[in-house]
């Protein structure tokens, strides 16, 4: 047992974790996985901060990646726009790092003071991944602390959409905590001073009586202004628009509630339902909360100001200056560093230019693009740095005007959730009920008329029927939540119930983008293995880059002859030997093979072809055959349609394969199977996908980094959990099973309250009874039955 | 028994400075991260003699 911890740990980097490379970087005795990593290590040592290590073992983000650049902090406009407060001293700012995910974080980053005396303190906010930085001005810049937490590994993301900020000016759950807070703490103390009336008053205590009373009615003010206000206003508003939503029966038991007992207590005939009234609002605002719960990691409203860059450099004279996008305007020249996005439209002036379009169009080959030529928004560019003109403002841009389509503004309805339309009929049985009590007594007793109007106004008010939903579709979204799915809002599981069409993108979604394999056909000696790879190493193509991972050697022999032939292959001579790689007729040989191959030829001798092979995801066999039994399956892929006879068997028909769409073509076939009446769920991954996932009825995002950008969309799916999708339609139907339940329970709390209220019968005892009964009932029934499912389709 | 709306009066006005207490907590955001102070309480203070830091270490390596 031991040895196998000692063989993980030797052959893990000792900062992230990831396996090790053939020659490791290593510092003493510690071993890396890159020199990045362990550049992070050094400057933790150098700061004796290694207690980093001892809390997590591997508490390292990878840093792999290339690195950003900041200069455009520097501007005193942009840096305007991030921060929270700034004065000559000091500046205080919060930045969301996507990388913060363990204790050994929390602690590194708030000992960031010990690194830079600059740092005068930072806080952790760990759910938000968020971090509140002061700092001296005259010690540290704004782009000095972001070049400091990404030397230590947490790169903080800025984007033109700041989240942060956003989540900052929004209280709404602070206010609604607030709103909770009174109707619990009026609820407790009527309740208290309700229980005497309950077991009856002797006659030398009804002094008492008559100031419980009083005391109640005071308390019951403060519930029925604040904490219920959003109940009438939304019920009012709604009413105007003549819709008839839960929250009018709501309302109206409120009011109804405290008319009644206001009158009855004012006039010393009774004691009310006050007691009752602060219990119900006490209970549908937590019921309400619990709905609006979200994640404040995760955002699903992205658009693509979070995809590009804050600022993009401009020359101007001669000189470069960072400026922010927004205020890009059309003729101004831009440069673009390698790794850098494209951020207008724009033609290319100088540099050469090869772009990865694969988060645009999903297409994984670089495109090359002369001067003059327009390049779209969107690219990345891989070789040097290029310039360009820009001919679109970003908001006009190709790629951001199909984004912010204006057919999306208001098109998309809200979800149709179940208790929306059974509240319709409920409001009106309700009223029907209540006037027809009314009437029977009218002739009879006029107090007995109004007694079982009321009465029945207020015992049938929704309460239980209010907190069905929430409360079963809170745990659901914990369920899904614990199994890396994570939606938008409580009302997408009840769409998610409801798909019958379900649209797949190939590259990403279906396919493990990280994955790729090669096979080899023919015959390549290890020496010759060596060959292959010093030579695919100096290429930028994908391929290659995918080959040299692959093939995983250290890079030996230098390349002399370098040649590279942009789309057809590379040629060279590594340690005496000529050798090309590439298509076949770069080679020259005539072997005709479909998808993506690269042939191998050594001293004009052909040893053979690599294969790539796309892995799917795994289980995606399994998942096509048990969605396919239930559902149409569909698949758009923006790629060339080499892997048409691998999908076909998973696909009920040809048609439904579709190959070389473009993101419009997408979002048009999205919205003409819609048009057939179909209630389609879109899955996918990229930019290209941002239009159909938003016109889908429910747009999924696959991603295997949920930290990572993702297009706007109802919910993200961690690529790890992509084949437990079917479980998830499962449990979705039997969520809304066990809504339609619970409201056939709390109807029959309804009409066994209703039993008393039409005779006028309605004592504030029963309905002190009966109104939490049925709550209590509600709350446990949905949350335990929820968990019942969860465990029946293996989502514990 | 007159001594109940004295005790009455008392009871709510101590249960309303309590309320007035969360208000105040609420405002300044102590319920907007539930999570981060419950860890930052367990880190251990700096190490006084720099053995200590080292066995630690080797603790994980091992």
């Amino acid at each position: 047992m031991k040895e196998t911890i000692i063989l993980s740990v030797d052959t893990q980097c000792y900062h992230c974790g990831d396996s090790l490379p053939h020659t490791p970087f290593s510092s003493g005795d510690k071993q890396f996985c890159c020199a990045g990593c362990k550049s992070v290590y050094l400057i933790l040592s150098s700061h004796r901060l290694t207690n980093y290590y001892t809390y997590n073992a591997v508490p390292g983000a990878t840093q792999k990646k290339t690195e950003t650049h900041f200069d455009y902090l520097d501007e005193p406009g942009i840096a305007a726009d991030l921060v929270d407060y700034t004065d000559d001293q000091t500046t205080v700012i919060t930045l969301f790092i996507p990388a913060i995910h363990c204790s050994s974080c929390i602690w590194l980053l708030e000992n960031l003071y010990k690194i830079n005396p600059g740092i005068s303190n930072s806080r952790i906010d760990f759910p938000k991944k968020q971090v509140s930085i002061t700092f001296k001005n005259q010690l540290i810049s704004l782009r000095g602390t972001a070049e400091l937490l990404t030397s230590v590994g947490y790169e903080p993301l800025i984007s033109l959409q700041d989240m942060v900020k956003k989540q900052q000016s929004d209280h709404s759950e602070r206010n609604m905590v607030t709103k909770i807070a009174v109707a619990g703490f009026c609820f407790s103390n009527v309740m208290m001073l309700s229980f005497p009336e309950y077991f009856g008053f002797s006659t030398f205590e009804k002094n008492f009586q008559t100031f419980f009373n009083w005391i109640n009615l005071a308390l019951a003010v403060p519930v029925m202004l604040y904490s219920a206000r959003d109940y009438f206003i939304s019920a009012w508003t709604n009413l105007r628009n003549g819709v008839l939503n839960l929250d009018f029966p709501l309302a109206l038991g409120i009011a109804v509630m405290f008319l009644r007992s206001a009158a009855e207590i004012l006039s010393h005939t009774g004691s009310g339902f006050i007691d009752t009234l602060c219990s119900l609002v006490f209970f549908i605002l937590i019921g309400k909360w619990m709905q609006h719960r979200t994640y404040h990691y995760l955002s699903f409203e992205r658009d693509y100001r979070s995809y590009f860059p804050v600022a993009v450099t401009c020359i101007k004279e001669g000189k470069e200056q960072s400026v922010p996008l927004n205020e890009l305007k059309t003729g101004q020249r831009i440069l673009i560093r390698s790794n850098e996005i494209i951020p207008a439209d724009a033609i290319l002036l100088k540099g050469e230019a090869k772009l990865d379009f694969s988060f645009v169009t999903g297409e994984s080959q670089p495109v090359e693009k002369v001067l003059g030529e327009v390049i779209y928004a969107g690219g990345r560019q891989l070789m040097g740095a290029i310039e360009l003109e820009v001919v679109k403002a970003v908001s006009q841009s190709y790629l951001t005007k199909l984004w912010n389509n204006e057919t999306f503004v208001g098109k998309k309805d809200p979800i149709q959730t179940f208790s929306h339309t059974v509240s319709k009929y409920f409001s009106i049985g309700l009223l029907l009920v209540a006037t027809a009590a009314g009437l029977f007594w009218i002739n009879t007793d006029i107090n007995r008329a109004v007694a079982s109007f009321t009465a029945v106004l207020i015992i049938a008010c929704p309460c239980a029927l209010a907190l069905s939903s929430p409360f079963t579709l809170a745990a659901v979204l914990s369920v899904f939540d614990k199994n890396k799915f994570y939606l938008k809002s409580t009302a997408v599981i009840e769409e998610l119930a409801r798909i019958d069409t379900i649209v797949f993108d190939k590259t990403g979604t279906i396919t493990n983008p990280a994955a790729n394999g090669f096979q080899f056909t023919g015959t390549l000696s290890t020496p010759e293995k060596q060959l292959v790879s010093d030579l695919a190493r100096n290429s930028g193509h994908p391929l290659s880059r995918e080959l040299v991972k692959w093939l995983n050697l250290d890079a030996v022999y230098p390349v002399d002859e370098y040649r590279e032939m942009v789309g057809r292959g590379i040629s060279g001579i590594v340690n005496g030997h000529q050798l090309k790689i590439g298509s076949a007729a770069f080679l020259g040989i005539s072997i005709v093979h479909k998808g993506s191959v690269v042939h191998v030829l050594a001293d004009n001798h052909y040893c053979g072809y690599f294969v790539s092979e796309q892995r799917w995801r795994p289980g995606f066999k399994q998942l096509a055959l048990k969605l396919g039994q239930d559902n149409d399956l569909h698949l758009l892929s923006g790629d060339q349609d080499h892997d048409r006879e691998l999908l076909t068997p998973f696909f009920s028909r040809m048609q439904q394969l579709h190959f070389k769409q473009s993101p419009q073509d997408k979002l048009d076939y999205i919205l003409a199977l819609q048009n057939k009446g179909a209630r389609v769920m879109m899955l996918g991954d990229g930019l290209n996908d941002a239009g159909a996932l938003r016109q889908s009825n429910l747009g999924i995002a696959v991603t295997d980094d949920i930290n990572n950008f993702s297009p706007g969309c109802d919910g993200i799916l961690d690529g790890t959990a992509f084949e437990k999708l079917p479980q998830f339609i499962r449990q979705a139907k039997d969520a809304v099973k066990v809504i339609r339940m619970s409201f056939v329970i709390s109807i029959l709390y309804n009409m066994a309250g209703l039993f008393f209220a039409v005779q006028g019968l309605l004592s504030p005892l029963i309905a002190a009874i009966l109104m939490p009964l049925s709550t209590v009932t509600i709350i446990l029934f949905t949350t335990l039955a929820a968990r019942f499912y969860a465990g029946k389709n293996n989502l514990s | 028994m007159n001594i109940i709306y004295l005790l009455l009066g008392l009871s709510i006005v101590i249960a309303v400075l309590f309320l007035t207490a969360f208000f105040w907590a609420n405002k300044s955001g102590q319920n907007d991260d539930l999570y981060t102070p419950s860890v930052r309480m367990l880190f251990d203070d700096e190490p006084k003699q720099p053995g200590k830091e080292q066995s630690d270490e080797d603790h994980i390596q091992t």
